[in-house]
């Protein structure tokens, strides 16, 4: 297989034909059933046969009862993020418009990634991409689109990445409640819950930590 | 401060744990002055809810008064409230419909974990329940914090007693809402399964509703004979044939509606319910339906069903085909508290609805282990018991 670190994954994934075709643009392999089916309305990436080479993707949608363009200039300025996002430690500006993350690690460790904005759109689309060099390899994007009769917002974001050591990786960061699928639901949900209600909902019965 | 914490099936204590404070902004906290043992106790109690830890707070019955309160609050320091089991934001989607009890932002995210691959959907938080609900410390205890307390609790007007207002929290707009849930039309009929609090404030609700007849179903004397004082017929099913019974009762048509008031721990010796224990022993997520599949099979044609009574996993032997071919309309959920608590407090005021009749023994919090045992054992002398912190 061939390495797909420089690709622009997303941009692959973004365009919104079936599910089939963006699977068989990242492999360059047609499957069968990609010629036999026809494309339908789901995101490519709940393809059943997912394949995104070494890459891990990490999607999900969000309803939430707020204008597209408020959410989007809260998302926009990235310093924010680390208010909903468990393992964000922080996103500060970086040099020409770059943002340094710095990602919470298994075994208290931080990894520091520092990505650029690829494609924007305000109120729409924001789309990033880390640098060449970076530690980690990942892009990542978020739509805002209107949903029907006021509802809302309906927020999807997408991350993609190349984890650290691979599978292996995976497994590490899974043991320490860090799977970027769960991760990822729970965090789209807190940034609902800040953004309908003004606070994360917690349990905790005290300020400091139990 | 001192809280009555879960253990264990069957083992509840009064600990020392640590005073709640603000966390949230939305925040208040209250110094509680009653809260009741609920039914909904008793299966955490009887370990067939899953979810739990040990040391949990129980209690979701409470009311007290305003002792601290976060910059976002409408509460002031000193008024009295009441407070819905049901935790809820006030502002999604759910909250704006008043289906309250649906709140998407109520339950923490990573507990959400536990009921969205369970149910399809994350189920929104409660007080004094499994994590699956939350997590959220209860009121059988000194303090307890209120989180979103500008949309939950009810300010009670001086000079109404505790006892007169407590069941504003749960048990009252619970039989309510399974009452408004059958839809009652002029010359209905409608059959209550369970006397227990909810199924008791279901007969005063339907009656209020212009049910004509309601006819209850229990097996203990005493609480079958406050049923009788609410105007209801009554069948003891220790002694009776239920089914048959209604069938006689209503000329071969049925009951217009039904109510299961029991949930997921029916008591009797139908082989059904039988099997059913034992599923329940062994941890397989089942329920036991008995008094569930009764009603259905029970209710008249194109009837109503509603099901106030918890179920939380898996049932057996449903009579699907009873549902479809008879045409029934099915409603259930926790309960949408905060849709009621104003219209309730009102009929309570006027005198409408009695309240305090239902409420056996008043214990201080540090007998609350007493109360649970009696509340589950003795349950025909003991049909409602209030802690007092
Ligand atoms: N939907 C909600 O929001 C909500 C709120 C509160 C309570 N509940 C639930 O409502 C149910 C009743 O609560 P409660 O506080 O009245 O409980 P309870 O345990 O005091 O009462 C249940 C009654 O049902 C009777 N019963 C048992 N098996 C029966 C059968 N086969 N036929 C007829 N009667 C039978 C029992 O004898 C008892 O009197 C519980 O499942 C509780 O969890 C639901
Ligand atoms: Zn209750
Ligand atoms: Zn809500």
């Amino acid at each position: 297989m061939q390495s797909h670190s420089q690709r622009p994954v997303l941009g692959l994934l973004a365009i919104g034909v079936g599910a089939a075709v963006g699977i068989a643009l990242l492999n360059q392999r047609p499957s069968r059933s990609y010629r036999i089916a026809p494309p339908d309305s789901a995101p490519g990436r709940l393809a059943k046969h997912a394949d995104f080479g070494d890459y891990a993707v990490v999607g999900k949608t969000v309803l939430i009862d707020k204008p597209r363009q408020e959410l989007f200039d809260y998302w926009r300025d990235f310093s924010n993020l680390s208010s909903f996002m468990e393992n964000i430690e922080a996103v500060k500006p970086g040099t020409n418009g770059s943002s340094i993350w710095t990602i919470a690690a298994p075994a208290g460790q931080s990894v520091e990634v520092e990505t650029q904005v690829v494609d924007e759109r305000a109120g729409e689309l924001i789309a990033w991409r880390s640098v060449e060099g970076s530690s980690i390899d990942t892009e990542g994007r978020v739509a805002f689109r209107d949903a029907p009769a006021g509802r809302g917002t309906y927020v999807e974001a997408i991350v993609a990445y190349k984890p650290p050591g691979g599978e292996l990786g995976r497994l590490i960061a899974k043991l320490f409640q860090r799977e970027p699928n769960v991760q990822g639901r729970r965090e789209l949900k807190r940034f609902k819950m800040l953004m309908e209600t003004g606070e994360i909902a917690t349990s905790r019965n005290r300020r400091e930590a139990a | 401060m001192r809280a009555l914490t879960w253990h264990g099936t069957h083992d509840v204590r009064v600990d020392t744990v640590p005073d709640p404070q603000i966390v949230n902004p939305r925040d208040a906290v209250l110094k509680v002055t009653s809260t009741a043992i609920c039914g909904s106790d008793l299966h955490l109690y009887d370990g067939v809810i899953p979810g739990m830890l040990s040391g949990d707070i129980l209690g979701h019955e409470f009311m007290g008064e305003v002792v601290d309160v976060g910059p976002k609050s409408t509460l002031k320091k000193g008024q009295r409230v009441v407070v819905p089991f049901t935790i809820s934001c006030g502002s999604c989607y759910f909250c704006q419909k008043q289906q309250y009890s649906a709140c998407d932002n109520s339950n923490p995210a990573e507990k959400q974990d536990i009921s969205e691959p369970l149910y399809g959907h994350a189920v929104s938080a409660l007080f004094g329940y499994s994590h699956m609900t939350g997590g959220y410390p209860g009121g059988q205890a000194e303090y307890v914090r209120v989180p979103f307390s500008d949309v939950g609790p009810i300010v009670i007007p001086d000079g109404m007693d505790d006892d007169e207002v407590l069941f504003l929290s749960d048990i009252l707009p619970t039989g309510w809402m399974a009452a408004e849930n059958c839809d009652i039309e002029p010359g209905d009929t409608v059959a209550v399964w369970g006397c227990g609090p909810v199924g008791l404030f279901a007969v005063q609700s339907a009656k209020l509703m212009g049910a004509e007849r309601v006819i209850a179903i229990d097996h203990y004397p005493h609480r079958l004979e406050l049923a009788r004082k609410f105007g209801a017929e009554t069948i003891d099913f220790n002694q009776t044939k239920v089914g048959e019974a209604l069938m006689e009762m209503t000329g071969g048509i049925g009951p217009d509606a039904v109510i299961d008031a029991v949930g997921m721990e029916a008591h009797g010796f139908a082989p059904d319910n039988v099997l059913e224990v034992a599923k329940q022993k062994l941890g397989v997520a089942a329920d036991r339906g008995h008094a569930l599949r009764e009603a259905i099979v029970s209710v008249r044609k194109g009837g109503r069903v509603s099901m106030p009574g918890v179920y939380g996993g898996f049932l057996d032997k449903f009579p699907l085909g009873a549902m479809m071919e008879k045409g029934l309309q099915w409603r259930t959920g926790q309960t949408h508290v905060q849709r009621y608590t104003a219209d309730l407090l009102r009929r309570i005021q006027e005198g409408e609805i009695d309240t305090t009749f239902l409420i056996s023994h008043r214990l201080p919090l540090e007998e609350a282990p007493t109360g649970y045992k009696n509340f589950h054992s003795k349950q025909d002398e003991w049909t409602k018991v209030v802690l007092k912190p």
